[in-house]
């Protein structure tokens, strides 16, 4: 077991424990947008940056992926956290504002107006999906590519993937992104399931290893009329 | 070759092969590192070749092609030894006349270095005044060693410090020896390497460890580490060797860029020489101490430098920093225990062994020992590789070896450790240079990079060229770094477009301290400090800027106007050059640029012999 303080509160929590874990398991709220229990933390939103160490050398570090240490102090809502949750909930608005998980997550951080030129993007590149398809449903139909700015997430070379079975996982996880609605940009959509209406559910048969993550679907809901 | 059985067996060759150097005779070293290929040493060697043939002097002159030597300023050049006599940036006429001049034991007076500052020549290498004030412990080898030829490096003492800790036959003993030399980790960080090295030594879970030497060496104007791959692959093997020997490790890596096809190249031909003459694979040299050595090349990625992420390259993966802990020292390639160090870390290796670690924490000052190659760029008189002791003062490095300003123009600041650097203004010259000072000033040693600026340079411009730079740089993983660069970047191009407000100023600032704060890798946390240190030391500029919509350096192209003024004696130089047509006027009279056409692309202040192009 290891021992360590969180808020002042001290805990003692197995050996591989991440810090968001055991702050969560105190009862500490931590937004994140990138986390998701059962997929393999990551670390790519910077929303669940905590402050470790004291004095000169304390540091933000990301809560999910940071594991716990003995005796190390955590404080989850220090200034500094606070203030660079705040800039990251602003960067995040100011590319993706159509987003209602960034939308709630900034309004309950008392972020109100953003100072960048706005943007319209929707992938803010978690990574769910992608763990999601990986980890999840043994798939590894999508990945990333590229770097920088140039960074996206994509099946390769862009070609429909052959391991994508259509379950829909990666538009069921996404935080932020408009996968789940692609219908005004339907070449974005990855299945474009809702964007053509005939999503692989009407034509079952088809997919002997289909396994459905959408809801509500489009497609449901005409089946159900 | 054939395999050395024993340490004897190679103290043998190494005593022939010294029993057969001659240091009398006359030696042409030509240096053609990729800089001095460039610059035309290919035709010097072929000359050099064809006329000690012709004259039938193989036998009274040697020639020797190096890597490089570090002048780039003076490439291509020849030295003669064992006189010293350096002749700079030559011809293949005057290659010819120097090979007859060395058989004849003359000099060639017209062809030496001339110092700018006394208009006197400069016969011998070590009195001008860029070598004198170095100290060259790395890059002085880089002279006596013709790369492709191991026989070479072993007959000036190479791979005898390996058969001194072999025959020590302690590992621990060189971890101390290490440790107490107080070397650093030279890729920029500081680690101390005996430190490090002790680490993996303890680490001890049988599945084999890994030394890794990081030659990704990707900041703009920054060429140490390839100079000592090019120029002396065999100290980085030996250093390597070294190292797996005090550590247990079984198997090294090189992890270089793939835009070093010249380095690649000598040191693939190096790790087969090792090969054959049984200094590297299954129990060198007899004493049951195996270690192999292969190389990764690099896919082009800049952060791939950053260790986390360079694992994850060899192990063929994306190049994508992770968390530290767990450290590589626990957990590396492949989830094996693991040691990266810089090529100049390794390449010190052998120098600490050889002559004792005392000796090595001699140099420099305490805390921050040894020698450090810079790479000295910019706007500066003496361009080129500068070895000198930590704590030489920045002023040292620019203005004595450096010679100061090419031009009229006064330096103003000088950029250390690339894109994840800093600015350090000419009012603070009098820093010495080691890792903690520099840390202090804002800035960072880097892997060694030291760009010169004047007052032609615009420092919003240059914070703008590193983000630029670190926006298609960035792997993109953490959201802070990705984008926040690419919102600092967005902000900068409105500063220097003249767009800019105060306002963005205090957000350009809030969000580099954010981005340094909250991003996971060392490119994240130090991609702030271009702009951090510019916007600490040079706020004025960029509240002219802002405020006045002025660029003081006359770089941002929105904010500055050419017009002519009445030194203009009319030759229209200018108006035949002008790509777009917009100056006008008739011979022997002052011209006019029509500002509405004018792009602001500088033909005209370049071409003009009168300095009668304003730029305001």
């Amino acid at each position: 077991m290891i021992t360590l303080t969180i808020n002042g509160v001290q805990t003692s929590v197995e050996e591989g424990t991440t810090l968001l874990e055991a702050a969560r398991f105190l009862g500490f709220p931590i937004p994140t947008l990138c986390h998701m229990d059962g997929l393999s933390p990551y670390g790519a939103c910077r929303l669940c940056v905590v402050e470790i160490g004291e004095g000169p050398r304390a540091k933000l570090v990301s809560s999910c992926t940071y594991p716990a240490e003995e005796g190390l102090k955590v404080r989850t809502a220090s200034s500094r956290v606070l203030r660079a949750r705040k800039m990251v909930l602003e960067l995040l608005l100011a590319s993706c504002p159509q987003s209602k998980t960034i939308q709630d997550l900034a309004s309950a951080h008392d972020v109100r107006r953003q100072r960048f030129r706005q943007e319209y993007e929707d992938c803010i590149l978690c990574g769910l999906c992608v763990r999601m398809c990986e980890q999840q449903m043994m798939a590894k139909a999508i990945g990333f590519r590229g770097r920088g700015q140039n960074r996206s997430i994509g099946t390769p070379f862009d070609v429909k993937s052959e391991q994508c079975r259509l379950c829909g996982g990666c538009m069921y996880v996404c935080p932020a992104c408009q996968l789940r609605c692609t219908y005004t940009e339907p070449e974005k959509a990855i299945c474009g399931a809702c964007a053509n209406l005939s999503p692989p559910c009407v034509e079952k048969d088809q997919f002997d290893d289909m396994m459905c993550y959408m809801e509500p679907c489009v497609a449901c809901e005409i089946e159900k009329e | 070759m054939e395999r050395l059985q024993s340490i004897e067996d190679f103290e043998t060759l190494q005593g022939r092969l010294t029993a057969d150097h001659d240091p009398s005779m006359p030696t042409i070293v030509i240096p053609a590192g990729t800089c001095g290929q460039a610059s035309g040493a290919n035709d010097l060697i072929r000359v050099a070749k064809r006329e000690l043939l012709d004259r039938g002097l193989t036998d009274r002159i040697r020639l020797r092609i190096t890597g490089c030597h570090g002048f780039c300023e003076a490439e291509p050049s020849v030295l003669i030894e064992p006189r010293g006599t350096f002749y700079p940036r030559l011809g293949i006429k005057q290659m010819a006349q120097i090979v007859e001049a060395v058989a004849q034991d003359r000099v060639l007076d017209d062809l030496l270095f001339v110092d700018p500052v006394t208009g006197s020549a400069v016969e011998k290498q070590g009195d001008i005044p860029f070598f004198k004030a170095q100290v060259r412990t790395i890059l002085a080898r880089n002279e006596k060693v013709d790369p492709i030829r191991i026989y070479n490096y072993i007959e000036n003492g190479g791979y005898s410090a390996l058969t001194r800790v072999l025959k020590n036959g302690d590992p621990k003993w060189v971890v101390e020896e290490v440790k107490a030399s107080g070397l650093r980790g030279r890729g920029g960080a500081g680690f101390p390497t005996g430190l490090k090295w002790e680490l993996l030594a303890a680490q001890r879970d049988g599945r084999g460890k890994f030394l890794v030497c990081n030659a990704d060496e990707g900041d703009p104007g920054a060429y140490m580490d390839r100079s000592v791959l090019e120029g002396n692959p065999h100290s980085i093997i030996e250093g390597m060797l070294i190292g797996g020997y005090a550590t247990g490790a079984n198997e090294g890596i090189v992890y270089v860029r793939n835009e070093y096809p010249l380095a690649i190249k000598h040191l693939i031909i190096a790790l087969r020489q090792c090969h054959e003459l049984g200094l590297l694979g299954r129990d060198i040299l007899g004493t049951g101490f195996s270690f192999d050595i292969r190389l990764v090349r690099g896919a082009g990625a800049f952060v791939c430098g950053e260790e986390t992420a360079l694992i994850r390259s060899i192990e063929g993966k994306m190049g994508e920093p992770r968390q530290r802990p767990p450290f590589p020292i626990e957990k590396g390639i492949d989830g094996k225990p693991t040691a990266i160090n810089n090529v100049e870390t390794w390449a010190n290796i052998p120098v600490i062994t050889s002559d004792g670690a005392e000796q090595f924490a001699k140099i420099g000052t305490n805390g921050n020992t040894g020698t450090k190659i810079f790479s000295l760029v910019g706007k500066v008189r003496n361009t080129g590789l500068v070895e000198v002791p930590m704590g030489t003062t920045i002023k040292e490095i620019v203005y004595d070896i450096g010679g100061g300003p090419p031009g009229k123009a006064k330096i103003k600041a000088v950029q250390t450790g690339g894109p994840s650097g800093g600015c350090i203004p000419a009012r603070m010259f009098d820093l010495p240079i080691d890792y903690d000072s520099l840390a202090e000033a804002g800035s960072i040693m880097g892997s060694g990079g030291m760009i010169v600026m004047d007052e032609n340079t615009c420092m919003v411009d240059v914070a703008k060229y590193f983000m630029n730079f670190l926006k298609d740089e960035s792997c993109g993983k953490c959201y802070t770094c990705r984008k926040g660069i690419q919102r600092m970047y967005e902000i900068l191009e409105d500063v220097s477009n003249g767009k800019g407000a105060l306002d963005q100023l205090h957000l350009l600032e809030e969000l580099a301290i954010v981005v340094k704060d909250t991003t996971m890798c060392g490119l994240g946390q130090t991609a702030s400090n271009p702009v951090l240190s510019t916007l600490q030391y040079f706020r004025d500029e960029y509240i002219e800027h802002v405020k006045n919509r002025r660029c003081p350096a006359g770089v941002c192209k929105e904010l500055i106007t050419y017009s002519i003024n009445e030194n203009c004696t009319g030759c229209t130089a200018c108006l035949r050059v002008c790509p777009e047509g917009a100056i006008s006027g008739v011979k022997q009279e002052r011209h006019v640029i029509d500002t509405d056409k004018c792009i602001k692309c500088g033909a005209c202040k370049s071409v003009c012999k009168f300095g009668a192009i304003d730029v305001a």
